[in-house]
């Protein structure tokens, strides 16, 4: 009965992502409509259809636009977890991906064979290093990792562009020169299963990533201390939890998760390269968008890191019918306002579905304690009834 | 006109739960109607419909003999029903003058005119015996003042039907014998009151009538000077309350939990927040700590059990220095904590049952291995509380703590901290909140630890727990304690003199 009822708990969270995610399309199509109402349909098959379009290449495409924005969006969501709001993955990323680039270009001398691992490695440290930023200040000065995140984005930006220009600079491209091949990640097959380069194992350390995160974070007593501290701080020191710890190491896990995802993402051997321009990484906001449609869950992220990067090459393909692929960050934005809905959503779907559910509760009331009407409640009656005097008053 | 208020057959349903169901409740002019029940018992909803804040699915409401439709707080303002409510609404920078007048002021173009409404005021609380300085502000003036205060409110807009909800929680025993007074003096002028409470005593004490509701249902409704304590409580619980707690005489074991010269600064002031505090508690020993919400208790407590930092003094735990280890080290060298605020402090609210039962002691070989946490030690630990503690919840171990009444998260948390075998528990207020029936198994639980030669140290504002249950009483008043009295050998009004300042043990004589 019981793991029905899990089943069920995950399944409206499941159903109310769906529901926002027809609620943006259904605004993606509009928009489509609007601006050029005759190909619209055709156009928005082919977001739907995604990397579905292309074969095995449309899907390696997708594989590869998910990978960064899955380790970013594991970086938020485990944060978020924890109680923290990292906005600092974007510079986390930038930074995972300069240290990555830096080790593949110049760290000669280590070994050809593990070169790739050291670079990713590398770059894993730089994130979490710039994670631990925040983290650091949040814990001893109770300062707002928000504010500080942010700062660090920029930080981080321009560091990395000042970097770039000192040490792995390609003046004629205004851009990171290329990596060894050393340093590129092994395609073990993969390139020739999907049929392009662009593949390579890195979706098998995404994959190995998230199932971390998600053992770290239901089943060892550290993720026990984090999930307390991130939702209820005072509890946890109640607790005997020592909550600065708790803080700054779930910064430096989160930086080094978006620091990998830097790494995959430059040593893919894709032709892909940092340039020099003064724009933040938008990998680390769209990790964000990931992190909240996938609930922060580990699972939930990667599957919705898949679906935004399906999203993303079915945009890159309107193109072929004269729409901007600005349609798509448009459906993916209305798509995760609606997530904010998610909660309603999932009441309205508890509410449709709820009768058996209350059957089985109610084996469990044995008369003499009304549950439904819990301490909780009573106070809620008394803050609306609050609330409501203060609005008549004000009205008068 | 016999009734002023007339709610019949009143049915409330919330989701699948029915708060209310067919309640009737009738109030005569002129009479003091006490309304009593546990918590949740309905007597807030009950109100809350009076008051305009929800409609009623089934029922019918009539004031003064016109059938009426409340739909919001303004159309009960209309009809001149007038409610302080449990937590007052004031603010904290206006005089007094100020609150009772805010949102009723007369204007003269836009322009204050604050004379008229000062004169009214000073008539109306030479009226109706209601002291009060109408240019202190509230934030300087006590609890008692400032409930006068939402009192005169309620006259100033001529309300005629006045609700109290549970005003007696916050004052001193001084301040509810006044309080009492106002109300007989507000029923003789004319007005009707509803008053409600779960404090038999105070019922007894000032209501004419009296109303019993019991989950959501009506139970009666009784003349309460024909009606003694015990058939009251029998009707709002629904079985014999035993009120006599049995206790056996004090073993006086060695001391506990030492506190020697104790000292808290404040963060915001220069004044302490405890003052050079000393005393210890011994094995077999309920030792209580009085005084009125505000006086340095909870920073006690906090100093104590290692939540804040103490800047002065020491704390030992059967003789070892404890002073400066770590909130852990306390609890695993065998202090354990029911805190004073059970959401901000005791649970994760979000964590279901099982995970909140190992707070403490998640870390221990028994609930892990490897820093992998054995779950399934986990919940046969939760099952076991459960059903030693009889903690009810919608799915057992499962069940999100949030969703769980407040009764059952403080069972929950006492059942953690009460199996930890601990030699002192430190309990803040922990029956707050709570109906008669939790409250009873509570006080049972802390005496049963006693019993067994441990030390309990209790701090309440409860009078009647106080009294009940301790065995030695310490009275803290700004910091200090100005007196250690034998439950046995004071009366509540002498304790409440001491809670209030105006008195003090020769020994505490400063």
């Amino acid at each position: 009965m019981r793991a029905k009822l899990l089943q069920y708990e995950g399944f409206t969270s499941f159903l109310s992502s769906l529901m926002a995610i027809a609620a943006g399309l259904l605004v993606g199509l509009i928009i489509l409509l609007v601006s050029n109402s005759e190909d619209a349909f055709p156009a928005f098959v082919m977001i739907l259809k995604g990397g579905f379009e292309d074969g095995s290449r449309g899907m390696a495409q997708v594989l590869y636009f998910a990978i960064p924005i899955i380790m970013t969006g594991l970086s938020v969501g485990f944060a978020f977890k924890t109680g923290l709001f990292n906005i600092g993955a974007s510079g986390q990323f930038t930074l995972g991906a300069f240290v990555a680039i830096y080790i593949g270009i110049k760290w000669t001398f280590v070994p050809e064979q593990i070169h790739w691992l050291v670079a990713l490695l590398g770059a894993m440290v730089a994130g979490a290093f710039w994670g631990s930023g925040p983290g650091i200040l949040k814990a001893f000065f109770n300062v707002n990792e928000v504010i500080t995140s942010i700062m660090m984005n920029y930080i981080g930006m321009y560091l990395v562009n000042m970097s770039i220009v000192k040490t792995v600079y390609d003046s004629l491209k205004n851009q990171t020169k290329p990596v060894l091949k050393s340093a590129i990640l092994p395609k073990a097959g993969m390139d020739k299963l999907f049929n392009t380069s662009n593949v390579s194992i890195g979706i098998f350390i995404v994959i190995i990533a998230v199932i971390v995160i998600y053992i770290i974070l239901q089943k060892t007593t550290f993720g026990y201390e984090l999930k307390a501290c991130g939702s209820n701080k005072e509890a946890s020191r109640y607790a005997g939890i020592n909550e600065k710890r708790s803080i700054i190491l779930s910064m430096v896990i989160a930086g080094a998760l978006s620091g990998l995802g830097g790494g995959l993402l430059y040593l893919s051997g894709s032709g892909k390269y940092i340039h020099v321009l003064d724009v933040l990484a938008p990998e680390g906001f769209s990790g964000i968008s990931v992190a909240l449609l996938g609930m922060s869950h580990p699972i939930g992220i990667f599957l919705s890191g898949l679906f935004i990067a399906h999203l993303e090459v079915g945009g890159f393909n309107i193109q072929l019918y004269n729409f901007v692929p600005e349609v798509i960050d448009m459906i993916i934005s209305v798509i995760i306002y609606c997530g904010a809905f998610a909660l309603l959503f999932k009441q309205i779907i508890s509410r449709l579905i709820s009768k058996p559910v209350d059957d089985t509760d109610k084996k469990n009331i044995d008369g003499s304690v009304p549950i439904m009407y819990s301490g909780a409640d009573n106070t809620f009656v008394e803050d609306e009834a609050e609330d409501k005097t203060e609005q008549g008053e004000d009205k008068k | 006109m016999e009734y002023v208020i007339e709610m019949n057959n009143i049915t409330k349903i919330f989701g699948n739960f029915k708060a209310l169901d067919d309640v009737t409740f009738k109030v005569r002019r002129g009479e003091v109607h006490a309304l009593l029940g546990e918590n949740g018992a309905g007597k807030s909803t009950l109100m809350s419909i009076l008051f305009g804040l929800y409609q009623a699915e089934k029922g019918s409401i009539k004031i003064k003999d016109n059938p009426v439709k409340i739909n919001n707080p303004n159309d009960a303002s209309n009809l001149k029903i007038g409610m302080v409510h449990q937590h007052f609404k004031l603010v904290h920078n206006f005089t007094v003058l100020e609150s009772i007048i805010l949102g009723r002021e007369t204007v003269n173009m836009g322009i204050l005119k604050k004379d008229d409404a000062r004169k009214k005021v000073i008539d109306l609380s030479e009226r109706y015996k209601l002291r009060i300085d109408p240019d202190a502000y509230i934030s300087d003036i006590t609890v008692g003042m400032q409930q006068r205060v939402e009192i005169l409110k309620m006259l100033y807009s001529d309300s005629e039907i006045l609700i109290f909800d549970e005003p007696t929680a916050v004052l001193t025993p001084q301040e509810i014998e006044e309080l009492m007074k106002i109300m007989k003096e507000l029923v003789k002028e004319g007005k009707s009151i509803v008053f409600i409470s779960h404090k038999l005593n105070e019922i007894k004490e000032v209501a004419d009538r009296c109303t019993v509701l019991r989950k959501g249902k009506y139970i009666g409704t009784v003349d309460v000077k024909t009606t003694s304590k015990e058939q009251m409580s029998e009707m709002m619980v629904g079985r014999k309350i035993n009120f006599n707690i049995d206790k056996k005489d004090i073993i006086t074991g060695q001391a506990f939990l030492e506190v020697k010269n104790l000292t808290i600064k404040s963060k915001n002031s220069k004044r302490n927040m405890v003052n050079n505090v000393s005393f210890a508690v011994k094995g077999g020993e309920i030792l209580c700590i009085a005084g009125i919400d505000g006086n340095g208790q909870s920073e006690l407590v906090y100093g104590i059990t290692g939540l804040i930092p103490i800047n002065e003094g020491q704390v030992l735990l059967k003789g070892k220095d404890i002073t400066k280890e770590s909130v852990r080290k306390k609890s695993m060298d065998g202090m354990s904590h029911i805190p004073e605020d059970r959401h901000k402090h005791g649970l994760i609210l979000d964590f279901d049952l099982k995970q909140n039962a190992v707070l403490q002691t998640y870390f221990q070989p028994r609930f892990q291995k490897n820093g992998f946490i054995k779950f399934n030690a986990v919940t046969e630990y939760a099952k076991k509380l459960i059903k030693q503690y009889d903690i009810r919840s919608p799915r057992d171990e499962d069940s999100i703590v949030r969703n769980m009444s407040g009764g059952n998260q403080q069972k929950l948390i006492v059942a953690r901290e009460l199996d930890k075998d601990p030699d002192i528990v430190i309990a803040v207020q922990p029956t707050r909140g709570l109906d008669i029936g939790a409250t009873e198994y509570i006080h049972k639980q802390l005496i049963a630890q006693r019993d067994q030669g441990k030390a309990v140290l209790l701090v309440s504002l409860e009078l009647d727990e106080v009294m009940d249950v301790s065995d030695r009483i310490l009275v803290i008043y700004e910091g200090e304690i100005v007196g250690d009295l034998d439950p046995k050998k004071i009366t509540v009004e002498e304790l409440g003199l001491y809670m209030a300042g105006s008195k003090r043990s020769d020994k505490y004589e400063s």
